[in-house]
């Protein structure tokens, strides 16, 4: 079962420069938040910025990880 | 006859419906937090839309994931475009981007915060039919 701190570090690995903050909403360690700051999100749809993280966990989400809420921003 | 009626079935539903939503359960009776808070976002704004629930087939889910490229439920489809989950609604919600792309008046008092979502289960914030 995924933890938050190994979801913070496969984020950021997949993501080059990018900063995650991981938060397990119901502490049961499959409903999680995630917020990530990316160089690379610049010039790309929400859409297309919670796409890329969601890419990073493939077919996991929404298997071992039930749910994850994303707030993704460039800066 | 068709190789993949669910599918097909799924890509004319978002072609034939100018706003539809993808969820878990009914507008009235939503079986998840994300679902619920997303109707509740749509219902605030007063704009009609169609709802489908995923629930009783695993393959809507699997193939409406597979067409959309997007993981999670809910999705909202308007004209035929993915808006986002649960998230992106209720981020649109707030700064009245929803409103915008839904061609409605956001409310005269808008809440700081999206709608809060009824639990799962527990009784409907607008008991008002929106089935389409």
């Amino acid at each position: 079962m995924p933890g938050t701190d190994e979801l913070k570090r496969r984020i950021e690995e997949a993501l080059p420069g990018s900063r995650a903050e991981v938060q397990d909403l119901t502490g049961g360690g499959d409903h999680f938040k995630a917020t990530v700051v990316a160089q690379e999100f610049a010039g790309m749809t929400r859409i297309e910025q919670h796409r890329r993280v969601y890419a990073v966990f493939g077919s996991e989400i929404g298997g071992p990880i039930h749910a994850l809420s994303l707030e993704t921003r460039a800066e | 006859m068709s190789e993949n009626p669910i599918r097909e079935a799924i890509s004319e539903a978002i072609t034939d419906h100018e706003v539809i939503l993808f969820m878990k359960g009914t507008p009235e009776r939503p079986m998840c937090g994300f679902s619920a808070r997303t109707v509740a976002a749509l219902d605030a704004l007063g704009s009609p839309y169609a709802a489908v629930d995923v629930l009783p087939d695993p393959r809507i889910r699997q193939e409406l994931s597979s067409i959309s490229n997007w993981p999670t439920i809910p999705q909202l489809f308007v004209r035929g475009e993915l808006v986002g989950g649960c998230d992106i609604v209720s981020e649109m919600y707030e700064s009245g981007e929803l409103a915008q792309t839904l061609g409605v008046e956001p409310p005269d008092e808008a809440p700081d915060e999206a709608p809060v979502a009824a639990e799962p289960g527990a009784p409907p914030l607008m008991p008002e039919n929106r089935l389409g």
